[in-house]
């Protein structure tokens, strides 16, 4: 293919404070390329789009689009230059029709008149049916998503960028996207698809650059490489497990049997019949891509969701129709993934923090009165134990940075000698050191004799800390199996084995 | 171009200056309405905030402060709990009028028999009607997700219908020529509110709302529930997670505030008002509102903030008389001090930096 370059992507290097996004980052998108960006969660493919996109300004590196210099300031610069981009999330008003979303979204808004005819001319042109009349808030996320397309469409945009655009759609709607994409392919317009749907990639990508820990670790082209080289790529086919402790198992301490649960996040992704085990001192490891039941299963774990009392069960008592606290009374503690705002209060100290969780284990009130020079202590040793950098306990949780806040919080949960410990990414965030040393609390916990189970999406820690296997896809759990003898090809298709599944059962 | 940054930690320094601030705006504000209004400023300032106090008629003026500002303490204590939790109770004003029907219901059923349980049991039946009141937001909210601003603030309106049938109706006194009201609690003394300590205006509601907000202190400082209500409206998902239950929340923080607010319009009624009438209720639901702002919705704030609430009713109602400043004029007076309230409340939080034009 002799294509004309249309940006080029040199040594980008972003870093946040205790985490590098991306690392030399290189890589070419021609004119007229449907070019994938693959990676795991917390790859780095965000920030990268994000500073194709002006949000982000890059360390280090460069940028070059159509040859020149490139280096977008804000958004609007990189609207200018051709670059736009439909995000995961979308910025719409749902009191306001389609036509005054798009016009919201322009610098120079036409007459309302003028733009209902164009938009309905794009959404003619390019198969995507939408009425620029209709309130947003009566559409489907689908729907919702061709808005956000046509108001780039309109912009007559060089590359679009689409950050994983097929998550919110169901198959029908995603082969009407596909068509257009293919459509503005053949006009000329670049894309920038970002996905970690392998086969997605495979039917709809020219070139793939792979992501992973913010290095490019490889390019492909999708259709000559097979979804498991793919995903070895995307996970790192240099996983070596380090070796088990072979220890006995206990008598089981979790059990979970048949648990469906209807999602209370909007988008969010239902339990669809889980069932696992976990006995004394093992750990199991739950793998899966971000938004395929994680959040869900925590809150049922830790008692936010209650279900009936059968469906999850500690040391064989019947948990699942208790909150919270009674879990927690029955030695249950659960860390979840969002640490302000679910796991901590942003605006209270580290002592009410403290509160907040371990008062039930820690006995930090006496009929109903709080001790807080007992709550402080306990404060005081969680920052100790764990490291947290911060000038003292009366500090609110926002002022910590993320990593400390998230030392504090597992911190937190695993000081109150807890015999089943839930926690949803331990390590999200956390530097190196860190994460290590909290991968060996949850290990010394285990040793201990406490059951574990930790979510994942880093699929490395999972295979060092777990006794035992499982990925959550689409709301399933598959059947756990032992770390010991599992390769990477078994893992890449309990990850991805609920697709496959589907597409099966719709044929059959 | 002036720029917020928000702050790592809240301002302890600006939490308690801002009110000081927002009284010292106020006051140089509303200043200036009164020289429009073509008033001499200086002289409308002196009657609202420094007559009552040491004025001619301060000995009297001074224990009318304790008169007023015991009901808007009782129910801004109350209203402040829900505030903290995020439960908008807006219509403390309809549970007061309830309250006080209730109470004086029961005062007059028994009429005229002498025994001291009668003005307990009345505080008792206030303390129910204001709840009862206050309950079908509550339930209304947690079994149909209603909006209890709204439900809370039009039964109000319901309210002060019943007030007024009671009025002419069902409570109207049998010995009265046919005039509205009720009998006057004044004359009987076994349902009567009287003052236990004149020269200061304490009577039983003004020493009930001196508890209430030691109650309300220890309970938000010290226990638990205090604390489940703070982190309820702070962090409504961290809550969730530490074992809250929302719904039981705000059946508490609404059937609290209701209650005591039913036992501030008894209170009244049965002492300074003396009779259910048609308008016996003077807004001091509302007013609680801007009182529980304007004490952070801290117990202790909320003491002073009634007592320079009634301040301003007090000095405002002189200056209506002596002055002849309008009564809107007053009402935008201290409509001015929640705003500038809650404007300089930005500052606990975020901080004002002067920061240059971007280049672009």
């Amino acid at each position: 293919m002799t294509a004309v370059e249309l940006l080029r992507i040199e040594g980008v290097t972003k870093a946040y404070p205790g985490v590098v996004a991306n690392s030399d980052v290189s890589f070419t998108i021609h004119e007229g390329e449907v070019h994938a960006l693959l990676g795991e969660n917390g790859a780095g493919k965000s920030t990268l789009v994000k500073m194709i996109y002006g949000l982000v300004k890059p360390d280090q590196g460069r940028m070059t689009w159509q040859g020149a210099p490139y280096a977008p300031a804000k958004p609007s610069a990189a609207r200018a230059s051709g670059v736009a981009m439909v995000f995961q999330h979308f910025s719409l008003f749902e009191a306001l029709n389609v036509a005054e979303n798009v016009a919201l979204g322009m610098e120079t808004p036409p007459p309302m008149r003028e733009l209902a005819a164009k938009i309905r001319a794009v959404s003619e042109h390019y198969g995507l049916p939408l009425d620029p009349a209709r309130m947003v808030g009566d559409l489907s996320a689908g729907e919702r998503q061709r808005v956000e397309i046509i108001r780039c469409l309109l912009q007559s945009p060089k590359l679009l960028i689409m950050d994983e655009p097929t998550s919110v759609l169901t198959p029908q709607e995603v082969d009407i996207l596909f068509r257009t994409l293919r459509q503005l392919k053949e006009a000329g317009t670049s894309i920038l698809y970002i996905s970690h749907k392998l086969e997605e990639i495979r039917a709809l990508c020219d070139e793939a650059t792979i992501l992973r820990r913010g290095k490019v670790v490889g390019s492909c082209t999708p259709r000559d490489a097979t979804a498991r080289e793919m995903a070895e790529m995307m996970v790192g086919a240099t996983i070596t497990p380090p070796e088990r402790r072979v220890g006995e198992k206990g008598p089981v301490a979790l059990g979970v049997s048949d648990l469906s649960v209807a999602s209370p996040i909007p988008f969010g992704t239902s339990l669809k019949s889980v069932s696992f085990t976990v006995a004394k001192g093992e750990v199991l490891g739950i793998a899966g891509v971000a938004g395929n039941g994680q959040d869900e299963l925590l809150l049922a774990l830790s008692g936010e969701i209650r279900t009936e009392g059968d469906r999850v069960r500690i040391h064989s008592q019947p948990v699942g129709d208790l909150g919270p606290v009674e879990r927690r009374r029955a030695g249950l503690v659960a860390a979840p993934e969002e640490r302000l705002g679910h796991a901590a209060a942003p605006n209270m100290s580290l002592t009410e923090n403290a509160f907040l969780s371990g008062v039930v284990r820690q006995g930090l009130a006496s009929s109903g009165f709080i001790d807080w020079g007992k709550t402080e202590n306990f404060a005081k040793s969680i920052i100790e134990t764990f490291d947290v950098r911060t000038p003292g306990t009366h500090v609110a949780a926002r002022a910590l940075s993320g990593g400390n806040l998230q030392k504090f919080v597992v911190g937190r949960e695993l000081l109150q000698d807890p015999e089943v410990i839930v926690i949803n990414q331990p390590t999200w965030g956390v530097d190196a050191a860190a994460a290590a040393s909290i991968r060996q609390a949850i290990l010394d916990r285990a040793a201990a004799g406490a059951a574990v189970v930790v979510i994942s999406q880093d699929l490395d820690e999972l295979l060092e800390i777990s006794d035992s296997f499982a990925a959550l896809n689409e709301g399933r759990l598959t059947r756990p199996r032992p770390v010991e003898g599992l390769t990477i090809d078994e893992i890449g298709l309990m990850m991805g084995g609920a697709h496959g599944m589907e597409v099966a059962h719709h044929v059959g | 171009m002036l720029k917020l940054e928000r702050r790592p930690t809240p301002s302890q320094f600006w939490s308690r200056a801002t009110p000081v601030l927002a009284v010292a705006l106020t006051v140089v504000a509303g200043g200036i309405m009164f020289a429009l209004l073509g008033k001499n400023p200086f002289e409308a300032i002196r009657t609202i905030f420094w007559d009552p106090l040491f004025g001619e008629f301060a000995w009297y003026l001074r224990g009318q402060l304790m008169v007023k500002a015991g009901p808007l303490i009782l129910i801004a204590v109350g209203l402040s709990l829900g505030f903290r939790a995020g439960i908008w109770n807006i219509g403390a004003e309809g549970q007061y009028i309830m309250g006080a029907i209730a109470g004086a219901a029961l005062g007059l059923a028994v009429f005229p028999t002498e025994n001291r349980l009668i003005f307990p049991a009345m505080v008792m039946a206030g303390a129910l009607g204001g709840w009862a009141w206050a309950m079908i937001p509550a339930i209304l909210k947690t079994r149909f997700n209603t909006n209890e601003i709204l439900v809370s603030l039009m039964l109000v309106y319901v309210a002060q219908t019943v007030l007024a049938m009671a009025s002419t109706g069902f409570l109207r006194n049998p010995e009265g020529a046919g005039f509205p009201g009720s009998r006057n609690f004044s004359g009987y003394e076994a349902a009567r509110n009287g003052f236990l300590w004149e020269g200061a205006g304490l009577h039983w509601g003004g020493v009930m709302a001196l508890a209430t907000v030691v109650a309300a202190y220890v309970l938000l400082q010290r226990h638990i529930l205090g604390f489940q209500i703070k982190l309820s409206g702070q962090a409504p998902r961290a809550a969730r997670y530490a074992g809250v239950k929302p719904d039981r929340l705000v059946v508490l923080c609404l059937g609290v505030a209701g209650a005591l607010a039913g036992m501030a319009g008894l209170f009244e009624v049965s002492g300074p008002a003396g009779q259910i009438s048609i308008d016996f209720n003077s807004g001091y639901g509302f007013t609680a509102i801007i009182v529980a702002f304007l004490g952070r919705l801290n117990p202790v704030g909320i003491l002073f903030a009634g007592l320079l609430m009634a301040l301003t009713y007090i000095g405002g109602e002189m200056a209506a008389t002596n002055l002849g400043l309008p009564s809107a004029a007053i009402q935008a007076f201290q409509g001015m001090l929640l705003f500038f309230l809650l404007a300089c409340d930005l500052l606990t939080n975020f901080r004002i930096r002067l920061a240059k034009r971007e280049a672009h």
